[in-house]
Formats: C-alpha cells, structure tokens, sequence
C-alpha cells in the first residue's frame, strides 16, 4: 500500500509539475557557446550571428564550435580556427591590426583633436576682454 | 583664397567619400573572398559515391592540377552549372572531382544519372566536415588546385563559361605548364 | 486606370517640384516678382499631385490590383486590410514614394508657418525645397516607378515579408522618415541663409523649432522601430548597429548636436559657421542612408531590392545636392561674422563641447558602417564590424559627454566659473555614486561597466533635478509662491530638462539590461515548469489556430510569483505558406522593473517544446527614455518665446530691408 502511494506520488509529480530541464546537456558550455557565437557572423544569412542563424551552415560551425570547446580548445583559438576558414570577414569585432587602426583609434583621434580645435577656436573668441557671467 | 581653403575642407571629405562610395557600387559585399587561396588545400580522406568500400585521398592527387567542385542534389544553382561541368569533362583535359556536400547517396546519384556525370570521382560529405575545412558557405563552389596541392582560385556560386574562359582555363593552362 | 492616374500625378508632381526649385530662385536673382510668386502656388501643387499618387498607389493596395508589379510583390489578397495599406512603404519603390510624400508634407508645412519670414528668404527657403524634391520625384519615376503595370496580371500577390506584417509597419517608417526628412528644412534654411547673406540670430531662432520637430520625429521613429525588433525577432534584441539603423542613428545624433549648437548660434549670434555647416551635414547624412540602403553597397538586415543603377542615380544626386551645399558653404562662409564674445568656461562652450563629442560619436558610427566598404574598396580585405566594435568605441565617446551633460546646463551664459559649478553638483555627485554602488549590489552583482552605467544615469537626472531647484530659487526673490515660480520659467527649460531625464532613463534601461538579463534554453513537456527565482514558468501545452494568412503553433503559459498567478503568456511560431517562412511571435508581460519573455523555439517529441525564457529589467526604460527625450522636444517647442520673437524678429528684419531699400 505504501508502496503504492508513493508511487502514485511520483506519477502525479511528474504528470503535473516536472521541472523543466535545460535544452543543452552542459549549460556552462552551452553559454560560453552563445557568447562566442554572438560575436561571429552567419555567412549563409551574412546578417545575422552564428548564435541566431538557423542556416545548417551555422548549426553545424555550432557544433563544431561545442565540439572544440569540450576538447578544451579557448575562445581564441576557435575564433582562429574560423577566420583560417572563412576570414576576417566573420568576425564582428574586426582584428585591431594596421589596416583597421583607423577604425579603432580614428574616433577618439576625432574626439581629440575637436577638442583641441575647439578650445584654441574658444580662446581667440573670448579674446582678452572682461567678461560677465549671465543667469539663465 | 587662404582663407576659403579650410572652409573647402568638409567638400574634400565628401568628395573622398563619393569616390569610395562609387566604387562600392561596383562591388559585392556579399562575396567573401576564401583565405585559403595561396594555401595548401586541407588533405581529406573520404568514401567515394556510388563504389562501396573505396575511400579517396586527396593526397594521391599530388603533382596533378585538379579542379574541386562543391554540389549536392538539393542546390539549385549546381544544376545551372551541370551542363558547363559536362562541357569540361569532354574536354577530357581538366580533372574535375566532385565534393558531395551535405547530402545522402541515392539523391545524389540519381541526380548524375540524370543530368551525366561530369566527374572523375564524387566523394560524400554528408556531415559537412570537409566542407568546414574548405570555408565553403555557399554551395556551388568550386576550387583550382595545382600540382603542389596549393588551392589557386576559387569560385563561389555558379561557373558560367564567362567565368570558365576568362578565368579558370588560363589559370589551368598556367598550372599545367 | 487607377495606377496610370498615380503615374500621371507623379509626373505632374515632378514638373511642378521644377517650377518650384527653379523659377523662383531665378525670380529673386532677377528679382523678378511674377517668378518669385511661383513659389508657393507651384510647392502646393507638387503637394496635391503627390498626394494623388500616394492615395492612387494605396487604392491599388486596398483593392488588391495585382496587375500593378508592385502591388503583387508586396501584398496578398489573405493579408488584413491595415497591414495592406501599409505594404505601400514595404518595399523599395513605395518607401521612396513615402520619402516624396513626407517631403511634401515639410514643404507645406514649410509655405504655411513661415509667412512672416523676409520675402526673398522665403521664396529661397521654398524653392531649395522643391530643388530636393526634383531628384528623388526623378529617382521615382525613372527607376523606381510604383506603378509599373505586370501583364498578365498575378493572380494573387506575394505576400509582405511576414517580419513586416505587425502594427509596427503601420507606424515605425512614416514616423522615421517624417524625420529624416525633416532635417531637408533645416538644410533648406541654411542654404536660403547663405543665399541671402542673412546668417544671424533670427535665422538661427527660424531653424530652431523646424529643427526640434524633424529630431522628435526621428527619436519617436527609431523609438519604434527599436521596440518592435525587440518582441518581433524572438530573442529580445532592440539595437543590432545593422547598417540601417545606423543610417538613421548618424543624423540623429548630428540633429541633436544641431539643436544644441543653434542654442549657441541663437543666444550669442555666434560660431555661425558651424551650426550652418551642421545643418547641411544632418540631412547629407539622412540622404548618405539613402543611398546606403538602396544601393546594395552594404549587406544589410533591412535589405530592399538591390540595384546599382539605382544606387548610381542617388549618389549623382547626392554629389549635386551635398556637394553644391558644400561648395557654396564655401563660398560664403569666410565673410561671415563672429558674434558676440562668452568665456572659454560658459554654457556656450559647454554646449559647443557637447557638439564635439556629439560628432565624434557619429564619426565612429559612420566609421563602422563604411570600413568594410573602404577596405573592399581598397582590396584590403573583407571584414566586418559589428556590435562588439560599436559597444566599445561608440560608448566610451559618449560616456564622458553624458558627464558634460550633467555640468553643461548649470554653467552660467557667457562666463561660468568651474569651482562654482562644482559646489552646485556636490549633492548630485554623491547621490550618483552611492547609486552606482547601491544599484549594482541590490541588482546582485558589481560590474564596472553596471557601475559606470548607472552613475551616469543616476548623474544626468540628478544634475537635471538640481538645475530645476537653483531655478526656482533664483525666482524666489520675485515671489515666494512655488507653483507661480514653477510657472514662470519657460517650457523651453522644461523641455531641455525632460529630454536630459530621457537620456538619464534611457542609460539606466540599457545598463540594467545589459547587467543583469537572465536567459534560459529549455525543454518543456506539457504541465513542466521553469523557474527563475520567485517566477514560475508553467507550460501547459501548444495548440494549433488558424491566423488570416498564417497557421500558428500557440503555446500557453502560466506566470506565477510566488505562486500568485500574474499572467498568462501565448508565444507562437507561425508559418506563413506564401512565403513558406516561419516566424517566432514571442509573448512579453512588460513591467515598470522588468519584462517577461517567453519565445518558443522548435517543437520536441511528446508535445514538448524548446522554449527560451528571458527575464529583462528595467528594458522598458529604453523606450520610456526616447519617448521622454521627445516629450522634451515637443514642450520646447511650445515655447511662446518662439512665435512672438518669430514675428518680432520678422518685423525688424522686414523694417531694415525696407530702410536699407528706401
């Protein structure tokens, strides 16, 4: 009779309340996966990231990625092992080398020098004149 | 004038930038160029379609110009390419091997039984492994490798005979030297 | 027959947009009155005949003609009439149809409200107008033409893009363009003010409210367009920096440095150069997108109909109307003045410095969507610069300009003195750094980025509630009465202030967000149940409906904290045959603190589902923070000072020509 009721106790829990189980088998690699995935891009689709494509070109660069990591492999060298294959061109973050130094530094070169420019243009307007503040 | 020249500065940005932007026009930003063109090939070992047991090793191909032709029965675009394939295999001249990409046995076959097989020999690659290791993404695609086993050119999408004449049978002639 | 009407009208529009942009600028050259009278009269006809082909193009829509091409590659007889009408904009050659319409829609605007301007600056403002409107009526009718007929006709359509089959169809892009658009005012009261030789304080006080409702318009449109990325792909994204929405974030950000820089121009009569030369830039930039849209020089998430004869035709245009402004910019810009003199520390340089900051986030911007083009162009390579870079670079500009935000609109006008600005901010300082520590550690964990994030939130609202008590207690010696003191300041100042509080919420949404999003992937048989702290995810299973023109897997779940039931949640996955694409519909219970979002993925065996369960706060506040920066804009708008000063100024203006003239 005990034995019965417990069972029928473990029948009801799973019919009614089963706790949902993660999709993925191993969750810490599943989200070094999505991390790592999200900064590549999907060169079937080209606009969207490996993580959100459902080309079977990225699921299968998916599960080589998962695979790669299981074996120990680090983000870089799966990153390296991609680009050999593909380029530089499925990277979302661009390689800082001498052909995209512009691109990396060329905003706060901008920032800088307008704020130079801006400060010397400031200084001759003020000339040497006194003068008052004004509430407003 | 010296004093029009630095407000002359924001029209010369412009007019730098229209000069990229023309040029653009005029390119394909959907293209991705392979970094594996001036590489050696990736080696692969692989069953060959339609002989049971036999594999193919695309070492053995060493000190031969071979053409590396990615299709499978399920792409569109190769049957566009097939007749251009079937031009070039009765040349009997270029070496063409077909790379089965992501596809089963019978499809494929049934689709050389149709259209003829332009191939020397077809090897499977049902799970894309070999495809991975080629960079391929967009099925047809298809690769010149020369004797060193260094891939030479690739093309991605369709050969047309535009592209046969103009660029693949130069560079053959070239190899074969 | 309805379609050639629409085509007809179009061509009459274009005739009509010649007689508008050329005549009259000839007329006040010569200054010949009959030419300059043309104005007005031919910018209401281009109006009405566009407005005929509009209707014409929507007709065919309604009534599902599908032996207009248009109509039949964008739209099918199964698709509810709202999402039919809006299939107009859906694609390339209807959207540009909607860039011609809300151009005119400005133009009218523009002859109705400016009456009161100098004759020869009106008619020069209206004609430059109509000189815009010529290219892109072109662009229409000759390679984009709406109304091409398809013989035989199909017998039904193709079908929008499901992606676009959503209310916000029906809002998102004639909001954004009514924006992008509007900085062609704008553009066309610099290009009049050069023309004129009249760069001064009255043309900055014109420019000024043109401006801030083409920028309100553009925060609303890009608003918009963010949310619905955000519940229509799936996965609770709301910013890709996709090329697109950066064509449309460059002249938003330039616009905002404009409203600032006209401040400076406005006020002190000063650092004319720059504000003209940033007027012209804000609508090159809307005009850049365009092109960048419609030329296919770019891989996009929002790609229309690539063609580059198209794209040929835009960048002709844009060498003409950019290049022409530019060349005239230099021209006239060396005899213009200085203005009047203010401190190197004042608010003047504080609004200035905002401009710099302003336009070197643009730059980066601008950066990161041309480079993979300028290294392709320079056989570099391929690359591509996506969100990772963008998150980076554009953030660190912006984050020392959002501590200048804070600074800024304390500094007193002409001279302000730094020490004393600090003793001002020393309350706001503390309470912003004791929320960057306090935020974080309630949230449950310390990031240097959540901290950052949120003392600058906390910082700008801070800044901006202290503005507005040294405000008031500067009216105290007039009156003791708050609410008469609150009364007495000007809607402008509110303004300012509400979109400053905009920007503050809107860093604490993405911060937060950023932080502390929780995500999971699971699989859930019918009755499982997910939990994520308190909140319970009860899946009680998928049942298949029947939409207009899509069949739709409908899950049902059941929300609960701590065991309250809160909602229920109805994610679905459509299939839309026509186009035999599949959708992810996901389900949001939105909150002020956080938002629920449940997607479902792909059915498993046993009726279970893959079900991805994303818990966002304070996610709402991103939009919260645009819709407040653009409440701002529409108080400052308000301003009485705007329309009295408009006609005073007018008057004398009018006055010194009659005397000068006399």
């Amino acid at each position: 009779m005990k034995k019965l009721l417990i069972l029928l106790l473990l029948i009801s829990s799973t019919a009614f309340a089963g706790a949902a189980q993660p999709l993925a088998e191993d969750v810490a690699l599943e989200a070094r996966l999505k991390a790592l995935s999200q900064e590549l891009r999907c060169l079937v689709c080209q606009n969207s990231t490996l993580a959100d494509s459902n080309a079977p070109l990225a699921e299968d660069l998916r599960k080589e990625i998962r695979v790669q990591l299981r074996a120990g492999k680090s983000d870089k060298e799966v990153v390296d092992y991609l680009v050999a294959r593909y380029g530089d061109f499925v990277r979302y973050r661009p390689p800082v080398n001498n052909s995209t130094a512009l691109l990396w530094f060329g905003p706060f070169l901008l920032l800088i020098i307008g704020s130079f420019v801006l400060y010397r243009v400031l200084k001759k307007h003020a000339g040497n004149d006194e003068i008052k503040g004004e509430d407003g | 004038m010296n004093r029009m020249a630095k407000f002359l500065i924001p029209l010369a940005l412009f007019l730098v930038a229209v000069g990229f932007l023309a040029k653009g026009l005029f390119l394909d930003p959907h293209e991705v160029p392979s970094p594996l063109v001036g590489k050696p090939a990736p080696i692969f070992q692989a069953p060959i379609l339609g002989e049971a047991g036999k594999t193919f090793n695309s070492a053995d191909l060493k000190g031969q110009v071979w053409l590396l032709n990615v299709w499978a029965s399920w792409c569109g675009a190769c049957r566009d390419e097939h007749p251009v394939l079937m031009e070039m295999a009765k040349t009997k001249q270029i070496f063409t091997y077909g790379l089965d990409y992501k596809d089963t046995d019978q499809a494929a076959q049934a689709v050389l039984l149709a259209h003829g097989n332009p191939y020397q020999a077809t090897v499977t690659d049902a799970d894309g492994k070999i495809g991975i290791d080629f960079g391929v993404y967009g099925v047809p695609e298809t690769y010149v490798i020369d004797k060193a086993g260094v891939i030479r050119f690739k093309q991605t999408g369709p050969i047309t005979d535009e592209i046969l004449f103009t660029k693949i049978v130069p560079l053959l002639k070239e190899l074969q030297r | 027959m309805i379609p050639e009407i629409g085509q007809f009208s179009l061509i009459l529009a274009f005739c009509f947009a010649i007689v508008q942009g050329v005549f009259p600028l000839i007329g006040v050259w010569k200054n010949h009155g009959p030419l300059m009278n043309l104005a007005v009269p031919a910018a209401r006809a281009q109006f009405l005949f566009i407005a005929i082909a509009f209707v014409c193009l929507d007709y065919s829509f309604y009534a599902n003609d599908f032996s207009v091409l248009y109509v039949a590659s964008n739209s099918n007889s199964h698709m509810p009439l709202a999402y039919r009408l809006a299939a107009l904009w859906g694609g390339h050659e209807g959207s540009m149809l909607l860039w011609v319409s809300m151009l005119a829609v400005w133009t009218i605007a523009v002859t109705l409200f400016v009456k009161d301007l100098p004759e020869t600056f009106r008619i020069r403002l209206i004609s430059v107008m109509g000189l815009v409107s010529i290219g892109f009526l072109a662009f229409v009718i000759f390679t984009s033409n709406p109304f091409e007929r398809l013989i035989p006709a199909a017998l039904d359509g193709r079908d929008l893009n499901p992606l676009l089959q959503d209310p916000g169809m029906v809002f998102h892009p004639p909001v954004l363009y009514m924006g992008y658009v509007g900085f062609s005012v704008a553009f066309a009261f610099a290009i009049a003010a050069l023309l004129d030789g009249r760069l001064d304080i009255t043309w900055a006080r014109w420019t000024r409210p043109w401006t801030t409702v083409a920028w309100v318009f553009l925060t609303l449109g890009i608003a918009f367009g963010s949310k619905w990325a955000y519940y229509e792909l799936g996965w609770g994204g709301w910013w890709f920096w996709d090329a697109v929405e950066n064509a449309s974030f460059m002249p938003w950000l330039v616009g905002t440095a404009l409203i600032h820089s006209l401040a400076v121009t406005e006020k002190r009569d000063a650092f004319k150069v720059w504000t003209v030369l940033l007027s012209i830039c804000a609508f090159s930039l809307s005009l850049l997108g365009t092109f960048l849209v419609r030329s296919g020089v770019l891989t996009s998430v929002h790609a229309f109909a690539t063609d580059p004869g198209r794209g040929l035709f835009i960048l002709i245009y844009l060498v003409v109307v950019i290049g022409g402004a530019l060349l005239l910019f230099a021209f006239k810009a060396p005899s213009v003045g200085l203005g009047e003199k203010f401190d190197v520390v004042s608010r003047e340089s504080m609004l200035l410095s905002n401009n710099v900051v302003l336009l070197a986030a643009a730059g980066s911007v601008l950066l990161g969507t041309m480079y993979p083009l300028l290294m392709d162009a320079l056989g570099a390579g391929k690359i591509s610069v996506g969100p990772p870079y963008f998150n980076a670079v554009f953030v660190a500009i912006m984050a020392p300009g959002l501590f200048l935000m804070g600074l800024g609109p304390l500094a007193k006008w002409k001279k302000a003195s730094l020490p004393e600005i600090g003793t001002r901010l020393r309350v706001a300082a503390i309470i912003s750094v004791v929320s960057a520590l306090l935020v974080p550690f309630m949230m449950g964990k310390l990031t240097l980025m959540t901290a950052i994030g949120v003392f600058l939130g906390i910082w700008v609202v801070s800044t901006s509630l202290i503005l507005l008590i040294n405000r008031i207690k500067l009216r105290q010696s007039a009156s003791t009465n708050l609410l008469e003191n609150m009364q007495g300041i000007p809607p402008a100042f509110y303004g300012m202030l509400l979109a400053h509080c905009g920007i503050g919420v809107f860093i604490l949404g993405v911060t937060l967000v950023k932080g502390y999003e929780f995500e999971q992937d699971l699989r859930m048989e019918v009755n499982d149940v997910a939990t994520v702290g308190a909140l319970s995810f009860k899946f009680e299973g998928a049942q298949e409906i029947q939409g207009p023109n899509y069949t739709s897997s409908q899950g049902t779940f059941k929300v609960s904290n701590a065991g309250k039931e809160i909602t229920l949640l109805h994610p679905e996955k459509r299939f839309y045959p026509v186009q035999g694409s599949m959708m992810t519909e996901a389900d949001i219970h939105a909150g002020v603190f956080k938002d629920l979002y449940v997607s479902l993925g792909e059915p498993l065996e046993n009726g279970a589902w893959s079900v991805r369960i994303y818990v966002k706060p304070f996610v709402q506040w991103i939009w919260a923070g645009a819709i407040l920066m653009a409440l701002g804009g529409i108080l400052a708008l308000t301003d009485k000072r705007y329309r009295i000063a408009n006609k005073r100024a007018a008057k004398q203006a009018q006055a010194a020509q009659e005397a000068f003239e006399a």
